[in-house]
């Protein structure tokens, strides 16, 4: 028997299978294999029934997203743990906890960046209300692709878009969302005639007299430079400060 | 000159304005079948520039022209820099381009001084009515009040925008009148005053409004006020281009945070600009007072510390400790503290533990008593905060704290190219 989800984040599909993998009526173990060792001893029968605490869905359906293989067997781990000791959902310092809650973190700032930094670019298309599309390349580092799709649907209603990652992609079309299978860099539209207006903007909203390289880090981590064609002239920037900053003070 | 090198020279112009933020807005999409963007009323970041600031909105002044002579300002009057006026269908145009891409959340615009002030407040206003209510733009926009534009156009402006800012410049108003002769620090007050006192009335709208519909058998629902600046009000000082002190700095905030219900306070370290007037510091602002001074300001706001007790006796921040660190410092007598005992108010003043783990630790500690292992999990920044704490098998040693208060060296700016 393997992991009977529809796709990575299957939450749903996860927390429906829950019951009975704690009562013992599955068995995951022989496909899992590394894994094996962290959903624990088959359960015992005179195990209570499965009632999950508040906030038990909202962690769960965050962490499904993250790209770590063991995130369900965590889980699953937990849940365990769950049955067995009453109190444990409240004590939010417990280790096993922590670690659930940090994998969610990561997957909510994962989406909170993807919304930050999808960039679009325009494409003609005649088939497209409008005439043109805006298209987007992406590289998610976890299965957030159904997460972020709300955003650019709210924001972006009217117009037709579309967002292509390696791990499927968005189509919208001004009424109705669907989704494809993993695009690559390729298929994604080169620079437009409106970007020079982009790059300029954040070449002259840049204070060469304020250089603080670590900070931008910080926030704009390498490895989204690739996707943001500003992050091209980071280098330039950095170097050219100095001399810049000096002709500011007139020296 | 084209769009290209206007908006080199207008964003150029507009960068020594700290505030992007593009939060607190009402949450609006473009799902009603009209026009483009959505608030969500959490800003976002779209990107970051090698000075670690942040892009939230397409900052820009409309023209940089100006009739005032405000000596630290890069556009005054008798200042030599190229200069360039954008159309108002320019400015629309550049904003929804940028917003298509999803370079931002919004328009953040702001004005040299052409002609009269209400002159010019009334162009920033045609900006952010033509994209509002040809376009439906629903994205943030926040517009700069000019200094003694009319209340009618203040009005107005507050239907459009988000957020509405009026920078009072200097911590004093001596040195207002020193560096910006046609500037007026009763002005300032008066009209930030008069949008507190809108954004207050429309508060209350809203209230009054919800009110009827939660009416038991109510038959219709109260007409929605129009909305004034959802997100609230702004402003900004410079630091270091006078004399002032931090004392004198995190007073006037406290003053404007309780009196004029401000949003944010942003502090600009006085940045060197060309041609610079004499009356002016040749050097810059060290960049960590402004960084101090944004500390002090979040523990005055959310951590319980007000203006006099966390500059020093000379009236300025400690610049080798963070604020809290240094009150702590200051005040031995007060720790350790025990974690499963000490009040909440207590926890907050602790070095090293933030508003999210002292509720944590608030919250556990009804279980059980803490222990260290306890304190570690709950992240890097929390070993800090042993030194100045005691659990059940946890007592700080008095040469921890003597450690931290050996000044932490400088961070060396990392430069990888």
């Amino acid at each position: 028997m393997t992991l009977p989800l529809r796709f990575p984040a299957d939450w749903d599909g996860f927390a429906a299978q829950l019951p009975a993998l704690l009562a013992g009526d599955a068995d995951w173990t022989r496909d899992v294999g590394a894994q094996a060792a962290l959903f624990g001893a088959p359960a015992q029968s005179h195990v209570q029934a499965w009632r999950p605490p508040e906030g038990w869905h909202d962690l769960g359906r965050r962490v499904a997203m993250h790209a770590d293989d063991a995130r369900y067997a965590r889980l699953l781990a937990f849940a365990r743990r769950l049955q067995r000791e009453p109190g444990l959902w409240a004590n939010v310092l417990d280790p096993d906890r922590r670690r659930l809650q940090s994998l969610a973190r990561q997957v909510d700032r994962e989406i909170h960046k993807m919304h930050a930094f999808v960039r679009f670019r325009e494409v003609v298309d005649e088939h497209a209300a409008g005439g043109r599309r805006h298209v987007a390349w992406f590289e998610p580092a976890h299965h957030i692709l159904r997460a972020v799709a709300p955003f650019f649907v709210r924001r972006f209603a009217q117009h037709p878009w579309a967002i292509l990652t390696p791990r499927g992609c968005l189509h919208w079309d001004g009424r109705r969302l669907t989704g494809a299978g993993p695009a690559r860099r390729e298929d994604a539209p080169p620079e437009d005639a409106g970007e020079a207006l982009w790059l300029t903007y954040y070449r002259s909203i840049f204070n060469p007299a304020r250089l603080k390289v670590a900070a931008m880090k910080r926030e704009m981590p390498v490895r989204y430079w690739a996707q943001l064609p500003e992050a091209a002239l980071i280098g330039e920037l950095v170097r050219d400060a100095p001399q810049r900053e000096g002709r500011m003070r007139g020296v | 000159m084209d769009v290209q090198d206007k908006l080199a020279v207008l964003a150029d112009a507009a960068k020594y304005d700290a505030s992007c933020a593009s939060s607190g807005g009402a949450r609006r999409d473009s799902r009603d079948g009209q026009g483009i963007g959505s608030t969500t009323g959490a800003g976002i970041c779209h990107a970051y520039t090698p000075d670690g600031r942040c892009v939230s909105l397409l900052k820009i002044l409309l023209t940089n022209w100006c009739v005032y002579d405000c000596l630290y300002c890069i556009n005054r009057k008798s200042s030599d820099v190229r200069r360039a006026r954008f159309s108002i269908d320019e400015v629309v145009q550049l904003t929804l381009s940028f917003y298509r891409r999803n370079v931002i959340e919004g328009l953040f615009l702001s004005s040299g001084i052409i002609r009269t002030p209400d002159y010019t407040m009334e162009q920033v206003i045609e900006v952010a009515r033509r994209l509002r209510e040809q376009e439906h733009f629903k994205g943030y926009i926040h517009l700069k009040t000019i200094p003694d534009a009319s209340p009618e156009l203040v009005e107005r402006a507050g239907r459009y925008a988000d957020r509405l800012s009026i920078n009072v410049e200097l911590p004093s108003a001596a040195s207002l009148k020193a560096l910006a002769p046609e500037k007026d620090a009763v002005g300032i007050e008066r009209t930030m005053s008069r949008i507190h006192l809108r954004l207050q009335a429309a508060k209350e709208a809203k209230r009054d409004a919800e009110g009827v519909r939660a009416l038991p058998g109510a038959a219709a629902r109260a007409a929605r006020p129009p909305a004034f600046a959802p997100a609230g009000q702004s402003t900004q000082l410079i630091v270091g281009a006078d004399a002032s002190d931090d004392r004198a700095v995190l007073q006037l905030s406290s003053r404007l945070y309780t009196g004029q219900g401000l949003r944010r306070v942003y502090y600009s370290a006085y940045s060197p600009i060309p041609h610079a007037s004499a009356a002016l510091p040749p050097q810059a602002a060290p960049l960590m007072r402004e960084h101090r001074l944004y500390q002090a300001d979040w523990l005055m706001r959310f951590y319980g510390f007000n203006a006099d007790e966390i500059v020093t006796d000379a009236g300025f921040l400690s610049l080798h400790h963070d604020p809290k660190l240094a009150w702590a410092l200051a005040h031995p007598a007060t720790f350790p503290l025990d974690v499963d005992r000490a009040p909440r108010e207590a926890l907050l003043r602790v070095p090293g533990l933030g508003v999210g783990s002292v509720d944590k630790l608030l919250a556990a500690r009804q279980l059980r008593r803490l222990r260290r292992a306890d304190l570690l999990a709950l992240g890097p920044a929390v070993k800090r905060a042993l030194p100045f704490l005691v659990a059940v098998d946890h007592r700080p040693r008095a040469v921890d704290v003597m450690a931290l208060s050996r000044p932490a060296p400088q961070p060396q700016q990392a430069v990888l190219f």
